[in-house]
């Protein structure tokens, strides 16, 4: 008997059953190939926009990818580094090879999990209430808790060409009948599709004529750990490449070979906007003479190179065609080629906020099964499971993070309110108080929470408690302190290139002009700070105006989200409400009033209607 | 629950018939109690069926019903409306069976809140309806009636439909930092498009502001000393006997009322007591509101008279008006010159016995309001004060985009403000949810519709 039985090894997987076993509760992670633990299918990078934010948040709530990603660095770059620090984030090339490696050692080494490769094809349900898992050989696990994290397994077909074989994306088996028994249960099940392109033998590559992508010239770690374990002088770079009239021709005359295009009729799965196959990209930008490709190095124990941009469904004859007609690749080999693949998904509008489902209780489910793309939006939701299904057995309250605390707010509020049509990536624009989720700021906005929850040790959060008072001791150091224009300081400042000043004025003043940066006003300053610290209270300061007016906004959110919506509460019974709004009430039932102005079809006289019901059924005061 | 509702939506006593709404899912079947005719549930939609209305065996009056069922009535409800004969006896008595029926009276606002909750109207349209109601000349209807038909939401919708445009390059900017093939929006680019913007609500806005003066009309009051002839000008302009007009000095002691038009633009009069020193109480809160009400109007007309010297008091009047539109009546030109004119440099000789100076009056406030090139204008522009203040507020959020591409502020933070203007914009056209929006909007709304 197990206390939570994780179905899938992928990113959802490691952090669902590292959260479980590290806060106490005896854990199985049951996978289909224990080699493919943590594996990476797809790019070789980890982080991105929104995403590497992602990661910083997993980290501060205490999980596993931020320190496991700053193992793995062959490049590293801050991404929007000229832009403000509410769009900046990290993106590392990750070594393929490291970092399943790295984290199968974590999985290992943690006490209260134990791992079984197995293939899982049904669920032990009674009541409602899931009990356990059923193996392929038919052998039952009891477990209190089940999360399911099966990634593409469901019903993964690989489609090349003409082809579809029913198989993962190394080949392997998947799970035929689980999501049929998952539809059994009373799930919407939604088929989505996505592509990867092919691997390049590095030394076919002539690099000479391709454009050199360096990593930045300084060291950044994902984890507030602040561990470097690469050498920022030896980062592996990335090339850069164009597509050609050439490649385009190949595409455009073969289009009907592609799985995609015709090569197969029995597609239904829907492919993600944002991460088009280059059969898109050419047919739905004609007027484009090309397009970005660039080349990315899977490990230092392999010589693959991954072609980011050029994801096809061609077959493999053709495939060889449009690589070769690339500049640099005219003699490149393939060592893999692109393939599509098709899989099914859970409705996640069937999820709670805990990502607990609705319809079987203690069943939770994350990463790509709720139709999220990305291993950091896999991460993430792996993680709050985990957190939430041990809290659940803890009999504490959940982890619910809100839209202005966190990007994995944003993304599980997103899944359970709006669904997903096509495969969901992060991206920043999702987030409507971007500038209150920031790169910087993950640990301030999440580690009391990790550490409450129980995954942030003692030591890690007295280290954070200190971070936050050197903060605050510092804030009013600078509002506290003024410098005069007298000889001698403007000196001072002309030396650490500061105009000089010509009133007298508060350092906090002063770090409010666009041109000074609080690191050159060290010698200003009563003691050392961290690098962090200064950091942090620069950005508040200069952009104090602004987040302000992101707090404000966020209040007005927050108010509406504390605006709860009874549970029992029956939509029927509101006569006016549009019908496509009590359709959609109906399937989502929203917790708060916050949550229900956000699902699309349900407009402000629906809630209107809404809130005086509520008013004047359960004598509800609002605040 | 969606129970019947109902409500007088003629003004009460006044003209021929007076119309009673009912609105609600029972609306047909509670009429059909008290009427006798044609079985009023059996009846075709959108007729009107004659008949009595009958308190059990007592003919209370004849009556025309119009039947109209949902969804195509004005709160797509099923909605009837009883045409009586008028008379505050009858049609209150027709209320009173209503009630006794199943109605509940309707609050104010409510018929055009059911409209607006039931998606048949959106939030402008929803103000356009009562400006139609309330809009007392030809030019307010018409702009009335073009909020209704959607034009002003059309201009609002194309100004979130260019900062959209903008806000999605910022987006993929950011979200897709290494794609060079994609513009970079730049702060010179938006700082282009925010001027444009903001030239084209400046427009918006003047309109609208003359637009107001078409709409609600122009604030006027008479000031002046006692007995200076206030009442009697404002009789002579409204041609009916409202103020009490005798030669006792103080007669006038409330604040009086009316509406004239001059070209189509109502002035809505308030005539004051006369302003002096007094030791009675009543008068001396007369005199107190009328120099408060110097503040508020749009237009003073301060009537001096002809046969008094200038006292004290009344210079003290004549430099607190000298900032604002304002016209100097010097009244009694009939009666003996004693007044010291050296002192005035614009003013208007009148006498209302000998019929002198009034269409000077008129022409004047023609000029001062620029009234002619007002007519000219067509009717396309914001007319309620909660949409112009969004716009206003939109302006002080396009302010804080210039401010923060000056202070050479990244992209992102510019951005903030831009959606702001784009969020408070589709808060005009109702895009935007706002829990007070709609609380304050129908409290604006007036009983009947």
């Amino acid at each position: 008997m197990y206390e939570v039985i994780v179905v899938g090894g992928g990113h959802a997987g490691c952090e669902a059953s590292l959260s479980c076993a590290r806060k106490g509760h005896k854990t199985l992670l049951a996978t289909g190939n224990i080699k493919n633990i943590a594996d990476m299918p797809c790019n070789p990078s980890i982080g991105g926009s929104a995403k590497g934010i992602v990661v910083r948040e997993i980290d501060a709530l205490g999980g596993e990818m931020g320190r496991n990603a700053d193992k793995s660095i062959l490049q590293i770059k801050m991404l929007n580094s000229a832009k403000g620090p509410a769009v900046q984030a990290l993106r590392a090339q990750a070594d393929k090879i490291t970092y399943p490696k790295n984290m199968i050692n974590t999985l290992t080494n943690t006490s209260n999990l134990e791992i079984k490769e197995t293939i899982v094809e049904d669920l032990i349900v009674e009541n409602n209430v899931v009990k356990g898992i059923k193996l392929e050989d038919g052998t039952e696990l009891k477990s209190k808790i089940v999360i399911l994290t099966t990634g593409t397994y469901l019903k993964a077909d690989i489609l090349i060409g003409d082809t579809r074989k029913r198989q993962g994306p190394h080949g392997e088996k998947p799970s035929n009948h689980l999501s049929d028994k998952l539809k059994e249960y009373g799930f919407n099940i939604i088929r989505l599709k996505t592509g990867t392109p092919q691997r390049i033998d590095k030394n076919s590559i002539d690099f000479s004529k391709t454009k050199i992508e360096q990593g930045d010239d300084r060291y950044y770690t994902f984890s507030f750990d602040n561990k470097v374990y690469y050498d920022k002088d030896s980062q592996i770079p990335c090339h850069l490449i164009y597509t050609n009239e050439k490649t385009h021709k190949i595409i455009k005359d073969n289009l009907n070979k592609s799985s995609m295009y015709g090569g197969l009729s029995d597609i239904k799965g829907v492919g993600p906007r944002y991460c088009p196959s280059i059969e898109d990209k050419v047919v739905r930008f004609a007027d484009k003479e090309r397009h970005q490709l660039f080349l990315e190095p899977e490990s230092i124990y392999y010589d693959d190179i991954y072609i980011q941009g050029f994801s096809t469904s061609m077959p493999y004859e053709i495939q060889e065609k449009m690589v070769h007609s690339l500049e640099g690749l005219e003699n490149a080999k393939i060592n893999k080629y692109g393939y599509a693949i098709e899989y099914d998904a859970i409705d996640s509008k069937q999820l709670k906020q805990t990502l607990e489902t609705k319809i079987i209780k203690n069943l939770y489910t994350a990463g790509q099964i709720n139709g999220t793309s990305g291993y950091e939006e896999a991460a993430c939701q792996g993680l709050i499971a985990g957190i939430n299904a041990s809290l659940s057995l803890e009999k504490k309250e959940p982890l619910i993070l809100k839209r202005n605390e966190a990007y994995i707010g944003v993304l599980i509020d997103d899944l359970v309110t709006k669904g997903v049509i096509d495969p969901y990536r992060l991206l920043t624009s999702r987030a409507e108080y971007r500038l209150l989720l920031r790169h910087d700021n993950a640990d301030i906005r999440l580690r009391e929470y990790g550490y409450k929850v129980g995954l942030v040790s003692q030591e890690k959060y007295d280290k954070f408690k200190e971070k936050k008072n050197q903060i605050v001791t510092l804030t009013e150091y600078l509002k506290n302190n003024k410098l005069t224009p007298k000889k001698e300081t403007n000196e001072k400042l002309i030396n650490v290139g500061i105009p000089e000043i010509k009133e007298s004025m508060t350092l906090y003043n002063l770090i409010k002009r666009p041109e000074v940066k609080i690191e050159k006003l060290q010698s200003f300053l009563d003691k050392n700070y961290d690098i962090d610290v200064l950091e942090q209270v620069e950005i508040n300061i200069k952009y104090e105006g602004y987040i302000k007016k992101a707090i404000d906004e966020a209040n007005k959110m927050v108010d509406l989200d504390n605006k709860k919506i009874p549970e029992d509460i029956n939509y029927d019974k509101i006569h006016n409400l549009a019908s496509e709004a009590k359709q959609k009430l109906n399937q989502i039932r929203p917790t708060s009033i916050g949550q229900a102005l956000r699902i699309s079809g349900v407009n402000p006289a629906d809630i209107s209607l809404i809130m005086v019901y509520i008013k004047k059924e359960y004598f509800y005061e609002s605040k | 629950m969606n129970d019947t509702i109902t409500a007088i939506s003629t003004t009460l006593g006044i003209g021929a018939i007076s119309i009673i709404r009912v609105s609600g899912n029972d609306a047909i079947k509670i009429v059909n109690k008290i009427f006798k005719g044609r079985d009023l549930e059996k009846v075709n939609t959108h007729t009107i069926n004659y008949g009595y209305i009958m308190d059990g065996n007592i003919k209370i009056d004849e009556v025309l019903v119009s039947v109209m069922r949902a969804p195509k009535t004005f709160t797509r409800e099923d909605v009837v409306e009883i045409n009586t004969h008028g008379g505050i006896a009858i049609t209150n008595k027709v209320l009173e069976l209503l009630l006794l029926n199943g109605c509940r009276l309707a609050e104010p606002g409510e018929f055009t809140k059911r409209a607006f909750l039931n998606g048949r109207i959106d939030l402008i349209e929803a103000e356009g309806v009562m400006d139609l109601i309330n809009a007392k000349t030809e030019k307010s209807r018409k702009i009335a009636m073009n909020e209704v038909n959607g034009e002003v939401s059309k201009l609002i919708k194309d100004l979130r439909k260019n900062i959209i445009e903008i806000l999605a390059n910022i987006e993929v900017n950011i979200d897709y930092p290494e794609y060079e093939d994609i513009e970079e929006m730049t702060n010179k680019i938006i700082l282009d498009n925010v001027e444009n913007i903001t030239l084209k609500i400046n427009n918006i806005l003047k309109k609208s502001e003359d637009m107001k003066i078409i709409k609600e009309g122009i604030k006027t009051i008479i000031i002046g000393s006692p007995n200076v002839g206030k009442s009697s000008i404002l009789n002579r302009l409204l041609n009916e006997d409202k103020a009490i007009v005798t030669d006792i000095a103080g007669t006038t002691r409330d604040i009086v009322e009316g509406n004239i038009q001059i070209d189509g633009i109502i002035l809505n009069i308030l005539d004051t007591a006369g302003i002096r020193k007094t030791n009675d109480v009543v008068e001396s809160i007369g005199v107190k509101k009328s120099l408060d009400l110097i503040d508020e109007a749009d237009l003073i007309l301060y009537v001096l008279n002809n046969n008094e010297k200038i006292i004290e008091e009344e210079k003290d009047i004549l430099n607190k008006i000298k900032d604002k539109n304002h016209i100097i009546i010097v009244n009694k030109i009939d009666l003996e010159k004693n007044i010291d004119l050296s002192m005035l440099d614009n003013y208007i000789l009148m006498s209302i016995k000998d019929d002198v100076g009034i269409d000077e009056l008129r022409k004047k406030i023609k000029d001062m309001f620029n009234l002619e090139k007002i007519n000219t204008s067509d009717f396309t522009y914001l007319s309620s004060a909660r949409s112009i203040s969004l716009l206003k507020k939109a302006l002080i959020s396009l302010d804080d985009v210039k401010k923060g591409i000056k202070e050479n502020m990244p992209v992102d933070m510019v951005e903030i403000d831009l959606k702001k203007v784009w969020s408070t914009l589709g808060e005009i056209i109702g895009e935007t949810y706002s829990d007070e929006l709609i609380d304050q909007l129908f409290s604006q709304f007036c009983l009947g519709k």
